[in-house]
């Protein structure tokens, strides 16, 4: 019941969108909604947390929610609210400003609410092929906010994201199909195609067109998660879309395309015990995180410096997932939802800092603590925090990364030990010319900023700070039952 | 002549008009050229739903083909292009393609390599589908590499409708396609996707005055904003 309440809360969005046109009525409703979103998966995660099941199968197989979809379904209808927050004033903001129109605010929200149910479509669905049809579904829905204020830098980047992560996705299909074919002389064809048939059923796939799959699945999803030959799209459409988008895209779009890859991970890893799906993260992950930790260093772009740090994280996160052993499942799931929170705090202050200063230069945006010590203090603690430095959540999740390395590939570990050094270098330059000196308050009026815009990062970073002092119980066994679905206990 | 004779024709029919449509010269005869190939496709469905008795998933797919592949998608990327071409007329002069030669050497070197990567995928001796695999993963490369060589976003969708079709035949031929309630989903996402393209098209057209992609180069590492 609270599934099917969970699920179709953005459906009633979409339609009560169709017809709704006052912008003030449009935002609001949009707040509602996500938060009634929300509201709803609590009482799902107490019913999960009295009845400690491990999974729930609705409508004839189709969908089925285990931990890990559970992690994604929290994050995507916490990171919902508190963008849709944030994007209350900032949307309002922008109307005002004449940046977009009022029928432009209709489409956002339109796409808003499909994106979220796309991905919750996704993170439950036991189906493979409806995998990626929401997949698709929520490529597609943000392509559209990516260009929303239609400059020709915006549908640049909204044109290179379309056609790249299209094409890569079809690739993915392709890989889907190859699938189900493999399953096609062990299982009856209704089942070839449900998820947990297939996890059961994996030794009897047959291994050489596994193999193939498995290439397409991750050259496919990968695309779509930003892993490095293919991640050219990324920085472009992070930089070129409006604030609460891109949190949008960094806390939640990268996190599906990542989920999908672990499922695929998991059943290639139960049909081939040859670690072939391991190798590949293993490589891509670090060629990921060394390649975007270097660039990191000669960014101009605010934006654009992010979406890179996004690329090194899903490295990392991709690499500790190809690991395999326990202790860097853990880390890695660990790290996915640190990474998540952190992100998404750091666009919604990004935009703030943008409203301050007009600007995504670097060298231009100075003195941010004298300009407005609450959005200067926001972006010194989320650029700590995702640095990875010692209180905040994200610490605990290199940390256990690096000790799973040290564990299966010591030699690893020192190219993981230097790159996370070259990056903390990197944030804290940064940060030190974007927050401290002296602004240049000649060269723009600062408007003022109303705080509760500045109530999305700051919830976030209190959680990330909580999670990297204390763990709760509950929380851990909700990420202990989805490492066991990897390790296959 | 026997259904699998016709069928490995029309497979090899596939395969040639992926090969008319890299070397066009003019993005008008690139849509007849991919509504032949939309075509030919819904006859190879339409003959794998007679093959197989009471298969009624696949006669509805090859009619879903039909009325989206052949009619709907051709008539509106020709309306998109000549509504939005006709204003600059230097952009149709120039041919598509400049080393149709050298396009059509590199397109049957991938041919040959997916005839190579699908060696182990062949798992039935029957001419037929050991033929139509490699097929359909050559028409899935050689609608990227359309999307490589090509600088004008109408060849852009086309390719992608190129590489969809090769994974429409893949699953036809692998799995006797997929479940229906799959394929529809599919078939949305592709109308989405290339309603989403047309509006594209008048983006690029009021953005950059054409719709030549090579001219978006904005966005550089480095760039000044």
């Amino acid at each position: 019941m609270i599934f099917y309440a969970i699920l179709l809360t953005p459906l009633l969005g979409i339609i009560l969108f169709s017809f709704i046109r006052k912008a003030r009525w449009a935002v609001s409703i949009n707040l509602f909604i996500s938060t009634v979103n929300f509201i709803a998966m609590i009482l799902l995660l107490m019913r999960w947390q009295t009845t400690p099941s491990f999974f729930i199968l609705h409508a004839h197989e189709q969908l089925y929610l285990d931990a890990l979809g559970l992690i994604g379904w929290t994050l995507t209808t916490f990171i919902g609210m508190t963008t849709a927050l944030f994007s209350y004033g900032y949307m309002l903001q922008n109307l005002q400003e004449r940046r977009i129109t009022l029928k432009r605010l209709q489409l956002y929200h339109l796409f808003y609410q499909s994106f979220i149910f796309s991905l919750l479509i996704a993170f439950s669905a036991n189906n493979i092929g409806l995998l990626w049809v929401a997949i698709e579904g929520a490529t597609l829905a943000t392509v559209l906010l990516v260009s929303l204020y239609r400059t020709p830098e915006a549908i640049e980047a909204a044109w290179k994201y379309f056609i790249i992560c299209i094409v890569g996705i079809a690739l993915a299909l392709f890989g889907t199909i190859l699938i189900y074919f493999a399953a096609q002389t062990s299982l009856d064809p209704s089942h070839a195609i449900l998820w947990n048939a297939l996890a059961l059923h994996a030794k009897t796939l047959n291994p050489s067109i596994m193999i193939l799959a498995f290439v397409f699945l991750f050259v496919g999803y990968g695309t779509k998660a930003g892993l490095v030959p293919f991640h050219f799209w990324l920085p472009d459409a992070y930089s070129e879309s409006p604030g609460p988008v891109a949190a949008l895209l960094s806390g939640l779009l990268l996190n599906v395309a990542l989920y999908a890859l672990l499922r695929f991970q998991i059943l290639t890893n139960l049909s081939l015990q040859n670690g072939l799906a391991n190798h590949l993260m293993i490589v891509f992950g670090l060629l990921s995180f060394v390649f975007a930790s270097l660039t990191l260093h000669h960014q101009q772009n605010i934006k654009r410096m992010f979406s890179y740090s996004s690329i090194e994280h899903v490295g990392i996160m991709t690499f500790a997932f190809g690991l395999g052993n326990a202790v860097a499942i853990l880390s890695g799931l660990f790290y996915l939802i640190i990474h998540a929170l952190i992100k998404s705090a750091i666009f919604t202050t990004v935009g703030n800092v943008m409203h301050l200063t007009h600007t995504q230069k670097i060298e231009k945006i100075r003195g941010l603590l004298k300009l407005n010590p609450w959005v200067g203090w926001l972006l010194i603690v989320a650029l700590f925090a995702i640095a990875g430095a010692p209180p905040f959540g994200l610490f605990i999740g290199e940390v256990g990364v690096f000790l799973a390395t040290l564990q299966t590939d010591p030699y690893l570990a020192i190219i993981l030990g230097l790159g996370f050094l070259v990056v903390f270098a990197a944030l804290l330059r940064y940060m030190q010319s974007m927050a401290l000196g002296n602004p240049d308050k000649t060269a723009y009026p600062t408007p003022p900023i109303a705080k509760i815009n500045l109530v999305p990062a700051g919830l976030h970073l209190l959680i990330v700070l909580i999670l990297g002092l204390y763990i709760p119980s509950f929380f851990m066994q909700i990420l202990k039952q989805a490492a066991s679905l990897f390790i296959g206990q | 002549m026997n259904a699998n004779a016709i069928q490995l024709l029309l497979s090899a029919l596939l395969l040639l008009t992926t090969f008319i449509l890299l070397i066009q010269r003019r993005i008008d005869s690139m849509i007849y050229t991919y509504a032949w190939q939309s075509a030919f496709l819904s006859l190879a469905t339409l003959a794998a739903s007679f093959i197989t008795p009471y298969q009624w998933d696949l006669f509805f797919s090859a009619l879903l083909i039909f009325a989206l592949k052949v009619i709907f998608i051709p008539w509106f990327l020709r309306y998109l292009s000549h509504r939005l071409s006709s204003k600059n007329p230097s952009d149709n002069a120039t041919s598509l393609v400049a080393r149709p030669f050298l396009l059509s050497m590199i397109a049957s070197a991938l041919v040959l390599f997916s005839y190579n990567l699908t060696h182990s995928l062949r798992t039935s001796t029957q001419l037929f589908s050991s033929n139509a695999i490699a097929i359909a993963l050559s028409i899935i490369l050689l609608g990227m590499l359309l999307i490589i060589t090509h600088r004008k976003a109408v060849s852009h969708a086309l390719g992608f409708m190129v590489i969809e079709n090769g994974i429409f035949f893949a699953a036809l031929i692998l799995t006797r396609g997929m479940p229906m309630k799959i394929e529809l989903g599919i078939a949305f996402d592709v109308l989405v996707a290339i309603i989403l393209f047309g509006v594209f098209f008048f983006h690029l057209n009021t953005s950059i005055d054409s719709l030549d992609v090579d001219s978006l180069n904005r966005l550089r590492e480095g760039t000044e904003l």
